[in-house]
C-alpha cells in the first residue's frame, strides 16, 4: 500500500488524470481550465497533457458550455463539465433540468447522458455574493439527476472516477473551502472503496447520528470530538451521495442512536435535510426519541462575507443540535 | 460521410493522450498584444498627438477645458483609488478586489457622457463609472469587504447594483430602456427629458446568452441602450479568440444596430463616441454597441495569477498605451493645463488615498440582523422563526458570558 497525504484538490486532479488515462471519450470542459487549470487549480496540467481538444476552455457561457456537453454524450463523449463557482450553474439550469436529466427517461432508455458536473459548493472563504451557494435540493429535487459530494481526499479521487464512470448523469459537488484539507489516498489501489451512492458511517457513535455531507463532515466530526469531552458519543455519517440517499444507512444508525441531527450548509426550507427528516420519520418513528433537528444555513440568501459565520453552521451550532435532541 | 470527411470526425486521444488539434477545429492564437485596426476610432495617438476626424471633432470642441482637466481629474483619481484598494486588498482589508487598472479612459470617457437622467447598468469592475455617476467609493468598498452586497440605491445616481453573474445585467438594462420607451422619454427633443441606458459588459461576457439575448430585444424594440463592451482582451485567463470569431464591434451587425470600435485608453475618443451613440439613443434611434479596445493591466482579480496563461511583453506592449499619460501628454502640449494643475491633481489623489484608508480600517462591520432583514417586503414566517432562533441561539452565549 503506498498511501500518501494529498488534499481534495490534488486528488480529484489524479481522478480526473486516471479518468481520462483510461477512456479517451472522456473530456473536460468548462472556464480557465485550460492554461490556468481553473480557478481552483483542479484541472492543473491537464490540457498541457491530454491536448486542447479533450481539455476545453470554453466561451464563457454555461448553458453552451452545458448543451454542448449533452451533445457531445450523445456522440459517445463522456463529458466532464467545470462550473467556475456555485452561483454560475444557473445559466446551465435548463440545459440540465430539461435535457440532461430527463432523455434517458424521455427516449425510455433509448440515450444515456454520462455527462458530470463538477461545482465547487459552499461558503466559508470570504467571497462576494455568488460564490458560496449550496444549491444541491434543486438538483436534488430533479429527478433523472444523481447527486454526490466529496468530503475528503480519498473520496474525491476515488468518486470522481466512479461519477464519470456512472451512466447516469450525476452533479458532483466540492465543497470548496476544503479543498487543501489533507488526508491519505492510495493512488495505487485498483478498486474503489465504496459504492459512489452509499454513505459511510465516518465516526461511530452511540447516543445521537449526525447526518451530514461535504463541506459539513469535517465540522461534524470536530463536534463529535468535542462532544466526546463531554460524555456524548455522536455517530457521524457522510451521505456522500443526496441523491440517492441512502436511507438505510441513517435508519441502521437511528434504530441504535435513537436521535438525528441533520447538518447542511444550505437553508433548511425544503431542503435535502427536510427530505431526510420525512424519510426518517415515515420509517422509523418508533424508534426516534426526539424530533429529527435540522441545523443549517438561515433561511435567507447568503449574507455578505462579514456575516457568513453567523450564517454557517459551526462546531457550536451542531452541538447546539445535539443538545436540543438530547434534551427530549 | 467519407473516410476523408476529416472534418466530421472528432479527434481521440491516441495513446499518449496528447492530441494535436485537428485543423478542422483549430481556432487563431491569441493576439491580445494587437492594436484596435483601421476601424478603431482614435482621437489621441498613445504619444498625444491629436488626429483630427471629421466625425467626432466637434463634440470634443463642444467641450471647455475647464471639461477637459475635468476629465484628467477623474482619470488620476479613479486610478489612484483602484491602487489604494488593491493595496488594501494586500493588507486583508478587503476581500477581494477588481482592478480598473489601465481601463480608467475607457470608464471616465463613457461616464461622463451621460446625462443626469441616464441610467447605467454595471458589471463589477465599473468603478470609473461609479465614480462619474457621484457613487461614494466607499460603497463599492464596502462591498468588496464583504459588509454589503453593493447596497447603493440605484435611483440616487441612476447607477445600477454591481452584478456579478456575468450579463446578468445587460438583458436588465435592456427591459429598463423599454420602459424608458414606455413612458415617452425618448424623442422628445427635450434634452433633459429624452434619457439613455448603457449596459457594461466585457469582452467574455459576449460569449454569455443573456448579452446575446439583451441584443435581440433591444435591436426588435429599437430600445434606448447603448451595450458599451470594455475588450481588456481578457476574460480571466481566456484571450478572445475563445469568446468570439469576429471583432466584438462587428457583432452589432448581426442584431441590427451599428457597432464601433473605439481606443479605450484615449479619453477623448470613448467620450465622443459615446455622446454620440448616447445622442442616438436618446433620440428614438435605437441601441448600439461600443467597443472599447483596452487592456487589464492587472490580474482579473486579486484572488489571479496571470503570470500562468499570459505573457509580460503584452503588458509591455500595452504599457506604451497608457490612457493616463497620453492625455497628459496631450493636455501640456495645448496649454490646457499647467504644472500647478497638476501638482494640484496628484496631491488632490494623495488625500483621497488617505482617506478611502482610513474610512476603510474604520468602516464598521456590518449588524447581524443584516441577514434576515430586508429578505422580503412582506414578512415570510420561516425568515421570522429563523430569526427568532438565531436571536435566541445568539443569547445563549450571552448567558455563559454574564
Ligand atoms: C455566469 C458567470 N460565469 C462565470 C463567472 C466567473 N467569472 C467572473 S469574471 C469572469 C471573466 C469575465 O471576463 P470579461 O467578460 O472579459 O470581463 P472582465 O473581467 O475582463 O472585465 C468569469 C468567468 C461569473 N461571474 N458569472
Ligand atoms: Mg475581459
Amino acid at each position: 500500500m503506498t498511501a500518501s497525504k494529498t488534499t481534495i484538490a490534488k486528488a480529484l486532479n489524479a481522478g480526473l488524470r486516471k479518468a481520462m488515462e483510461r477512456d479517451p471519450k472522456v473530456i473536460i470542459q468548462g472556464e480557465d481550465i485550460g492554461k490556468l487549470g481553473g480557478v481552483f487549480r483542479i484541472t492543473e496540467h491537464l490540457q498541457k497533457d491530454f491536448g486542447e481538444d479533450r481539455v476545453i476552455d470554453t466561451p464563457l457561457a454555461e448553458s453552451g458550455i452545458m448543451g454542448t456537453a449533452i451533445g457531445l454524450a450523445l456522440r459517445g463523449y463522456r463529458p466532464v463539465v467545470e462550473i467556475q463557482f456555485d452561483g454560475f450553474v444557473y445559466p446551465a439550469f435548463d440545459q440540465i433540468v430539461s435535457q440532461l436529466a430527463k432523455l434517458h427517461s424521455r427516449s425510455r432508455g433509448a440515450i444515456r447522458v454520462p455527462v458530470v458536473v463538477r461545482i465547487p459548493m459552499g461558503g466559508g472563504i470570504g467571497a462576494v455574493e455568488h460564490h458560496s451557494e449550496s444549491n444541491e435540493a434543486y438538483f436534488a429535487h430533479t429527478l433523472g439527476l444523481k447527486v454526490v459530494f466529496c468530503s475528503n481526499p480519498e473520496d474525491a479521487y476515488w468518486m470522481i472516477q466512479q461519477a464519470i464512470e456512472c451512466d447516469d448523469p450525476v452533479i458532483f459537488y466540492e465543497p470548496k473551502r476544503r479543498y487543501h484539507e489533507k488526508g491519505e489516498v492510495d493512488l495505487d489501489a485498483t478498486a474503489a472503496p465504496r459504492d459512489l451512492f452509499s454513505a459511510h458511517v465516518v465516526r461511530e457513535g452511540t447516543d445521537v447520528t449526525l447526518a451530514c455531507w461535504g463541506p459539513m463532515v469535517r465540522t461534524c466530526l470536530d463536534a463529535a470530538a468535542a462532544a466526546a469531552e463531554e460524555g456524548h458519543s455522536l455517530e457521524v455519517i457522510d451521505l456522500r451521495s443526496v441523491s440517492p440517499i441512502d436511507i438505510d444507512a441513517i435508519t441502521t444508525s437511528v434504530a441504535r442512536t435513537g436521535r438525528l441531527v441533520v447538518v447542511q450548509e444550505a437553508p433548511s426550507f425544503v431542503s435535502v435535510g427536510s427530505e431526510i427528516a420525512a424519510l426518517v420519520t415515515e420509517r422509523c418513528f418508533y424508534q426516534l426519541e426526539a424530533p429529527v433537528i435540522r441545523v443549517a444555513g438561515w433561511n435567507t440568501p447568503y449574507p455578505a462575507s462579514k456575516l457568513e459565520e453567523h450564517y454557517l453552521p459551526d462546531l457550536d451550532r451542531v452541538l447546539d443540535g445535539v443538545d436540543r435532541a438530547l434534551s427530549h | 460521410m467519407s473516410d476523408t470527411d476529416v472534418a466530421a470526425t472528432p479527434p481521440v486521444g491516441g495513446v499518449d493522450h496528447h492530441v494535436s488539434v485537428d485543423p478542422a477545429v483549430a481556432v487563431p492564437e491569441p493576439r491580445a498584444a494587437a492594436d484596435g485596426g483601421p476601424d478603431m476610432v482614435q482621437l489621441l495617438t498613445p504619444e498625444g498627438e491629436r488626429v483630427p476626424n471629421a466625425e467626432y471633432d466637434e463634440i470634443v470642441a463642444a467641450l471647455s477645458n475647464e471639461d477637459l482637466r475635468g476629465l484628467y481629474r477623474d482619470l488620476v483619481l479613479i486610478r489612484r483609488f483602484d491602487l489604494e484598494a488593491t493595496s488594501l486588498q494586500r493588507q486583508g482589508e478587503l476581500g477581494l478586489w477588481v482592478s480598473l487598472l489601465g481601463q480608467e479612459a475607457a470608464q471616465i470617457g463613457c461616464g461622463r457622457a451621460l446625462r443626469p437622467q441616464d441610467h447605467a447598468f454595471p458589471g463589477y469592475r465599473e468603478h470609473g463609472i461609479a465614480w462619474t455617476r457621484g457613487i461614494d467609493p466607499m460603497r463599492i468598498i464596502a462591498m468588496y469587504r464583504g459588509v454589503d452586497k453593493g447596497a447603493w440605491n440605484p435611483d440616487e445616481h441612476h447607477f445600477h447594483g454591481y452584478t456579478i453573474v456575468i450579463g446578468n445585467q445587460v438583458l436588465m438594462g435592456t427591459g429598463y430602456a423599454m420602459g424608458v420607451q414606455r413612458d415617452g422619454a425618448v424623442g422628445t427633443d427635450d434634452p433633459e427629458r429624452d434619457t439613455a441606458v448603457v449596459a457594461f459588459m466585457g469582452d467574455g461576457a459576449t460569449a454569455q446568452g443573456d448579452v446575446n439575448e439583451g441584443f435581440v430585444f433591444a435591436g426588435v424594440y429599437n430600445s434606448p441602450i447603448v451595450f458599451f463592451c470594455q475588450n481588456n482582451q481578457w476574460a480571466i485567463s481566456e484571450p478572445n479568440e475563445r469568446q468570439t470569431r469576429v471583432p466584438i464591434y462587428k457583432r452589432a451587425d448581426g442584431f441590427g444596430f451599428p457597432g464601433v470600435r473605439v481606443d479605450g485608453n484615449d479619453v477623448l475618443a470613448v467620450y465622443a463616441v459615446t455622446t454620440q451613440m448616447l445622442d442616438r439613443a436618446r433620440s428614438g434611434q435605437g441601441p448600439s454597441l461600443i467597443e472599447a479596445f483596452t487592456y487589464r493591466m492587472a490580474a482579473h482579480t486579486t484572488s489571479d495569477d496571470p503570470t500562468k496563461y499570459r505573457v509580460s511583453a503584452e503588458v509591455e506592449v500595452w504599457k506604451l498605451r497608457d490612457p493616463v499619460a497620453r492625455y497628459k501628454r496631450w493636455l501640456m502640449s495645448e496649454g490646457i493645463a499647467d504644472t500647478a494643475f497638476f501638482e494640484a491633481v496628484e496631491s488632490e489623489a494623495d488625500e483621497l488615498a488617505a482617506h478611502v484608508r482610513t474610512a476603510t480600517v474604520t468602516m464598521p462591520d456590518p449588524d447581524v440582523d443584516d441577514i434576515f432583514d430586508q429578505v422580503y417586503v412582506e414578512p415570510h414566517q420561516q425568515v421570522e422563526d429563523d430569526k427568532a432562533a438565531f436571536h435566541a441561539y445568539q443569547d445563549t452565549f450571552e448567558e455563559v458570558q454574564a
